[in-house]
């Protein structure tokens, strides 16, 4: 790995080169890697999963780990470690679901206020105000009481309690972006207000917004987990990690690595997550900050 | 299209902003007269709205800024301002190098104008390096694939004389074309617009502050004082008998770069 990434070229020749690369620091690669090898997992779980998630099997139940069960099995005897897979693939597959919203929503509504400004601005921003001053999860767990359980309402409860956080950023940018010379540029040059943003201001908003929801991946994956360990999300047949650690709770004297095991899987989801928005907000913002003294 | 509008009018630009509460008038009942193959200037120094005149002719006000009169038209026929951008006017602004988007090739920003005109693909491309090569761009094809970082001033407001050339536009706004750019290129962009006049037959608004611009470049030259005109006539006219206050000014300040200029001297 080290040899492979060492035999690298070196960037000294890239004088003025389009895009300037440099390498990438430790952690983001590590945070990089395991991002991948996560959504991998997810995608391919039916798959590569050893075991199927929801067999029961109880004269196997609470084992430890063996060569046919390399994470052991739970109470009614299901592989943790297939269970984690597919639990992958709800936590990942829910937060897509979740960013995807939230960035229709984001752009949406904070490019709308943006661009319009005025009053339609002021009303806009006081509305997302009153999202802001409610702690997410609170609001989450609210909605979710309003819509009832489930993972579709899950998302669409956390995908309502975030949206605001997204028009507020989005509808800064556009307000920075709108007035650059080079946007005046394509105006006078007669281009349309639809294609002037698509062209010139959205790019400039993705760059950061990219950067948020990577950061926010790790916040957004505790919220589905919480709200399945209190019983409001995911219902327990289904592999969740938030579910899995709810079931283990009777366990914890007994058979604490049963809550080890997910609890992990959590953590190191979270880390690598915000390992690589780390990177990417420290990669894109320099960047930025030259276009903007250009 | 447009193509052969001959005559651009604005009559009465009025527009007004609030400073401290208090109605303040940014520009007072300004007219300009444009005709194809004539260099009109609008001078002034800096903050005397002629920017301003510029954006506002098209349509462009800035937020906080209320255009209360004014009436453009085109051969005669009143138009609305924002019908005018990249069909009958072209812009050429004042910094090159924020007039590009910084993320977008210089192919990228010709499609753009193109596209204002419905013009795409190969057709696009091949109007482009026509463009390119007209204004002295060397090896257009090059140049199409650089991002605007990539360079230099001159070669940046060459680029925006292409644009305003592929827009096919009768009339040329060239908000201080010259104002960025070293003694050199000042020349060479100059020269360019000049030989554009007579080629193309082009109509030119030409905002500026340098007097030694105006001497080289315009026909008629408009004087803006504090948002209001306060002279107008043929360029020699203005030079040799400046009747405005503002205007002695503007001259005196230019003679004093060149002494051994003497005032009769003056084209």
């Amino acid at each position: 790995m080290t040899a492979a990434t060492d035999a690298e070229p070196a960037p000294a020749a890239a004088v003025a080169a389009p895009g300037r690369r440099r390498r990438w620091p430790w952690p983001a690669r590590i945070g990089a890697g395991l991002a991948v090898l996560l959504v991998l997992v997810a995608l391919l779980a039916p798959l590569i999963a050893p075991h199927d998630p929801a067999a029961i099997a109880l004269t196997e139940r609470l084992q430890g780990p063996s060569a046919a069960h390399w994470l052991g099995t739970d109470h009614l005897g299901r592989d943790i470690l297939s269970r984690l897979m597919h639990g992958a693939t709800v936590s990942l597959g829910a937060v897509a679901v979740i960013l995807t919203l939230i960035v229709v929503l984001g752009i949406g509504i904070g490019g709308l206020s943006g661009l319009i400004g005025g009053r339609v601005d002021a009303v806009i921003m006081r509305g997302c105000d009153m999202f802001l001053t409610i702690p997410t999860f609170v609001l989450a767990m609210f909605m979710v009481g309003v819509l009832g359980t489930g993972l579709v309402n899950v998302v669409l409860a956390i995908a309502l309690s975030h949206w605001a956080w997204y028009a507020r950023l989005v509808r800064g940018l556009v307000l920075t972006l709108k007035e650059r010379e080079y946007v005046l540029a394509a105006r006078v040059a007669g281009a349309s207000r639809l294609r002037v943003f698509a062209e010139h201001i959205l790019p400039g908003v993705f760059a950061q917004l990219v950067v948020l929801l990577t950061l926010d991946i790790g916040h957004m994956i505790l919220h589905v987990a919480g709200l399945s360990f209190l019983g409001l999300g995911v219902t327990p047949p289904t592999a969740e990690w938030g579910v899995m650690i709810g079931d283990a709770r009777d366990f914890i004297w007994t058979n604490p690595l049963l809550l080890v095991w997910p609890g992990l899987a959590i953590l190191v989801t979270v880390a690598a997550f915000n390992l690589l928005g780390d990177a990417l907000r420290d990669a894109l913002d320099p960047t930025l900050q030259a276009e903007g003294d250009a | 299209m447009t193509t052969a509008a001959s005559h651009l009018r604005l009559d009465g630009l009025t527009l007004v902003t609030r400073r401290h509460g208090r109605p303040l008038t940014l520009v007072d009942g300004l007219g300009l007269d444009l005709r194809r193959g004539q260099v009109t200037a609008l001078v002034g120094a800096s903050g005397s709205g002629k920017s301003l005149t510029c954006l506002a002719l098209q349509g462009l006000t800035p937020p906080g800024v209320t255009q209360t009169g004014g009436r453009v038209t085109v051969d005669g026929r009143d138009t609305a301002p924002a019908a005018l951008r990249g069909r009958v006017t072209a812009t050429v602004m004042q910094a090159p190098r924020s007039a590009f988007n910084p993320a977008l090739t210089m192919a990228a920003h010709a499609r753009e104008t193109l596209a204002a005109r419905g013009i795409t693909g190969a057709e696009a491309e091949r109007r482009a390096l026509a463009a390119m090569a007209e204004v002295g761009l060397d090896d257009p094809r090059r140049v199409l694939r650089l991002h605007p970082f990539q360079m230099s001033g001159g070669m940046l407001q060459r680029m925006m004389l292409a644009l305003a050339l592929l827009s096919e536009a009768p009339f040329l706004l060239a908000d201080e074309p010259t104002t960025d750019l070293d003694l050199v290129l000042q020349a060479q962009v100059l020269a360019l617009i000049e030989q554009l006049v007579a080629d193309r037959g082009l109509g030119v608004l030409l905002v500026t502050h340098d007097m030694g611009v105006v001497a080289r470049l315009a026909d008629t030259v408009t004087v803006l004082d504090h948002g209001r005109m306060v002279e107008h006539g043929p360029v020699a006219q203005v030079f040799d008998a400046p009747a405005a206050a503002p205007t002695r000014a503007l001259v005196a300040a230019h003679l004093a770069l060149y002494p051994d200029l003497a005032p009769e001297d003056a084209p």
